[in-house]
């Protein structure tokens, strides 16, 4: 993705001084002509065309953003309700994630889930866990994790 | 309606709802029964309510005053970006000094792992 976004810096560089004009607008016209370039040119990467990486970036802060919200609205219920009957405790989750990066973006996102947090990481990077704050929902949190955030930081890092 | 009433709302929202969850969090601090909980409330209400407040002064700045301040927006990725950190570790360091669940907890998969792994401490 890096060397993608570096080849297409270089095309824009090389458009500006084929025209002999250094303007911002020459760049962005180079840039885009260079997207097209590495867009028709794709099966010779050996990672996939790095829009689409970026389009995932896009989605996982987006989930970040909801998920800080809908967070906070769980914390909000527990602390205004007038009994506390939440059953605190902590579960254990296998992730498949295996670089370091992901796994501190996973644990992040954990963190602003509604209701869970991060207390621990196996040493061999295999499992979470995590504190939640009613393990009513751990079942539904667990799958939340599984299918929406995994499945975003992969689509990332692919 | 004029646009400048339209940003003092926008302000006024941001602002009022920062406060609110700020409340809401000290309140939980104090309510909640043990350190695991408390954090909880700690880490998640304190983190949007900085960022609202934040917000509200952005907007503030700029939609009334007329002036951008990028350090704002910096200021919030970066309380976004070590705020659950911040919680993890505060976390992590409870549960390795071995700072007790609440009674009414119901299940302990880390210290089942502990135990079986022989770890002690």
């Amino acid at each position: 993705m890096a060397f993608q976004i570096l080849l297409n810096f270089f095309v824009a560089f090389l458009w500006m001084f084929l025209k002999g004009q250094y303007a911002a607008q020459d760049f962005f016209n180079g840039y885009f002509f260079g997207l097209l370039m590495i867009f028709a040119l794709r099966r010779f990467f050996a990672r996939r065309f790095y829009l689409w990486n970026v389009g995932a970036v896009l989605k996982l802060i987006y989930i970040f953003n909801r998920e800080l919200i809908m967070s906070n609205l769980a914390v909000l219920k527990v602390v205004l309700a007038p009994k506390i009957n939440a059953r605190p405790g902590i579960f254990k989750l296998e992730t498949e994630l295996k670089k370091d990066w992901e796994i501190t973006i996973l644990a992040n996102l954990i963190t602003l889930t509604p209701g869970t947090l991060v207390v621990e990481i196996s040493e061999d990077n295999r499992f979470l866990y995590i504190h939640a704050m009613d393990l009513g929902d751990a079942e539904e949190a667990r799958n939340d994790i599984k299918n929406t955030f995994e499945k975003a930081i992969q689509e990332v890092s692919r | 309606m004029t646009a400048i009433v339209i940003a003092k709302f926008i302000t006024g929202y941001f602002v009022l709802q920062g406060a609110l969850l700020s409340l809401v969090a000290a309140y939980g601090v104090v309510r909640l029964p043990d350190a695991y909980t408390r954090n909880h409330a700690a880490s998640k209400s304190a983190t949007l309510g900085v960022i609202s407040i934040l917000l509200g002064v952005f907007f503030y700045f700029w939609l009334i005053e007329g002036h951008m301040n990028a350090r704002i927006i910096l200021g919030i990725i970066f309380v976004f970006m070590t705020a659950p950190v911040a919680g993890h570790l505060i976390m992590r360091a409870a549960y390795n000094t071995k700072v007790p669940l609440w009674e009414k907890s119901v299940q302990d998969d880390l210290e089942a792992d502990r135990k079986k792994e022989g770890v002690k401490g």
